[in-house]
């Protein structure tokens, strides 16, 4: 008989833990540092009472964390765990705030050697870095690649010879970030092109940077690009100055420049927000050749209402490679409009995918 | 040598960066955010070139009497005020060399640095940005002449965008019924901003995205060597 009730008993406590379980869960987070748990609790526990929320590091002493009433799930961050179990207790009390029943769980914080939440922007990585170097090798080998020109950049030459006969200077704007920004960094590779062919032509560079990162790379891009086009005396350092970091203080700045100075060739390429359409029609007021560029697309219908040319989005990062003529540059270019074919048949099969009510795709590319 | 060593660090630290996407384990989930600091880092000595570079600039041009030296005057006082005026009795939250002005900012209201801030320079910055609205009506003039198929449709978008976000078009088109709402033109306008505008600002930004990709690879594999200053 005794027997009987200790088994009784055994079952009834295995049974009530499983019910435990099931209304009570506590989870390492996933794909995190092992800086949080996830806890989650029945819908059904909130209907008898409210509850309250405790956690300990040592299963005796435990402290209270502060929840809303009609909270199921709570992801306790904790940037002191150390990779020990962690115990949550869940208190469900009645409206006399007495305890009617309590749940406890436990779990050990884990951080993650690879999180599997952006799997596909690693397929994705792979896969356009893989169709890169393959051009890039077969334009190392020797193979003829077709890029379609981009009129912008082939009107580079035009306007420092414009500027040269007009006896009047180049300038150019590097935008309103710092090398922190890709856009800026595409606009700097293009500065050190276009100062080549200005020192070829014996022309006037003005280049007025908002940041003082971009004042020293910039100086050092078009003195570089001074001595290998072989005037290494006609580099003037004054000439590339810094203005402000304030955005309408640096386009007062800019705008002075055009109206003083009155550029032949203004060249806008790098990062705008507002200060856009005020830089591009005062250039288009002083009657100068303007080629703009930039990845805002937001800036982009100024650039081309205000400018002669405009780089829209990627050629202002292809504009580089473009102008190098360099087999290997102009490879990765190939390989970034395969990108966009791939990118293209994927949006077309989604959306056939999603008409028939498969969302397979959609899911799989759903980065949370 | 000189190329080499940016090309390792370059590497090395693209690579990292990479990796540190998919890696939430310890030490790469702290990877982006310090590298970040010591970008702050550099660019607070590097702020110190600038300011040199302004001062150099304007004082030349005042010892030359070039052309209207006489704004360098003006930048160059105003540059001082400011850093003084910084210097000496602090910011909004922090207090400066010779405390944080307490008898200034009983007669004038606020510490000189914020005064001149708030009363000056706020003014000068709305002045700019309100000239945006003017170049803003020279640009869509322009743009607007429908000389060919593709400016005519822009015209056309044009006006219904407009129209749709103003009280005005709102009444023009109030009349129509219930089941003809998809003729109303603040929901043509709606439908002209979300689809047809949004497809295009998307593709510019996935082309973007994969022009960033395309260049981040050039740069960490050395192909593209021009902000180095140097040929491949």
């Amino acid at each position: 008989m005794k027997k009987r009730l200790f088994c009784i008993t055994i079952a009834l406590g295995i049974l009530s833990m499983l019910m435990s379980a099931h209304l009570f869960k506590v989870t390492d987070y996933p794909n995190d540092d092992g800086s949080a748990i996830k806890l989650q609790w029945d819908k059904s526990i909130l209907e008898s009472g409210h509850i309250e929320l405790y956690k300990s590091t040592d299963n005796k002493h435990f402290i209270q964390i502060p929840l809303s009433s009609d909270m199921t799930e709570y992801v306790d961050k904790d940037s002191t765990f150390s990779g020990n179990m962690v115990f949550y207790r869940l208190d469900l009390k009645n409206h006399a705030g007495e305890l009617v029943n309590f749940y406890k769980s436990s779990a050990i914080p884990k951080a993650q050697w690879f999180n599997t939440d952006k799997l596909p922007l690693l397929i994705i990585l792979i896969l356009f870095s893989s169709a890169i170097a393959y051009y890039v090798l077969s334009a190392k080998q020797g193979k003829e690649l077709y890029i379609r020109k981009i009129n912008g950049l082939d009107a580079m030459d035009e306007a420092v010879g414009r500027a040269t006969e007009m006896g009047k200077p180049v300038l150019f704007v590097p935008g309103i970030m710092d090398l922190d920004d890709m856009q800026t960094i595409a606009g700097l590779t293009i500065l050190g092109k276009l100062a080549e062919k200005t020192a070829d032509y014996h022309c006037k560079l003005i280049v007025p940077v908002s940041k003082s990162m971009v004042l020293s790379a910039a100086r050092e891009i078009v003195k570089t690009a001074y001595m290998q086009a072989g005037h290494p005396d006609e580099y003037q350092p004054d000439n590339i100055f810094y203005l402000t970091d304030d955005q309408f203080g640096y386009v007062a700045g800019v705008d002075g420049i055009i109206m003083r100075e009155k550029p032949a060739a203004n060249f806008l390429l790098g990062c705008f927000y507002a200060e856009s359409l005020i830089i591009a029609e005062t250039g288009f007021a002083s009657g100068a050749i303007q080629t703009a560029g930039t990845a805002q697309p937001s800036q982009l219908p100024f650039f081309v209402a205000s400018c002669d040319y405009t780089l829209i989005g990627e050629e202002l990062f292809a504009a580089s490679a473009y102008l190098s003529k360099d087999p290997q540059q102009l490879g990765s270019l190939k390989g970034q409009d395969f990108g966009k074919l791939v990118i293209i048949l994927m949006i077309i099969t989604g959306v056939i995918l999603e008409i028939f009510g498969i969302h397979f795709l959609k899911d799989f590319f759903n980065i949370s | 040598m000189n190329h080499i060593l940016p090309l390792i660090i370059t590497f090395l630290a693209g690579l990292l960066m990479i990796v540190s996407e998919f890696i939430p384990h310890k030490p790469f989930e702290r990877i982006v955010s310090e590298l970040e600091i010591w970008f702050m880092i550099i660019s607070g000595f590097a702020i110190i070139l600038g300011q040199l570079s302004l001062i150099k600039m304007n004082v030349l041009k005042i010892q030359y009497k070039s052309e209207n030296w006489k704004y360098c005057v003006v930048t160059l006082i105003s540059f001082f005020i400011m850093l003084i005026a910084g210097l000496l009795w602090g910011t909004q939250n922090q207090g400066g060399i010779i405390g944080s002005g307490e008898s200034l900012i009983q007669s004038i209201g606020s510490k000189p640095f914020d005064y001149i801030f708030d009363n000056i320079y706020q003014h000068l910055m709305a002045s700019m940005f309100s000239l945006l609205a003017f170049f803003i009506a020279s640009a869509a003039y322009r743009a607007f002449i429908a000389r060919t198929l593709e400016s005519s449709l822009l015209l056309i978008s044009a006006i219904f965008v407009m129209l749709g976000n103003t009280s005005i078009g709102t009444s023009l088109t109030s009349f129509l019924p219930e089941n003809l709402n998809f003729l109303h033109l603040p929901t043509i306008s709606a439908f002209i901003m979300d689809y047809p505008n949004l497809a295009g600002q998307r593709a510019i930004m996935i082309g973007a995205g994969l022009g960033i990709i395309g260049s981040s690879l050039r740069i960490i594999l050395g192909i593209e060597r021009s902000w180095l200053g140097g040929k491949k």
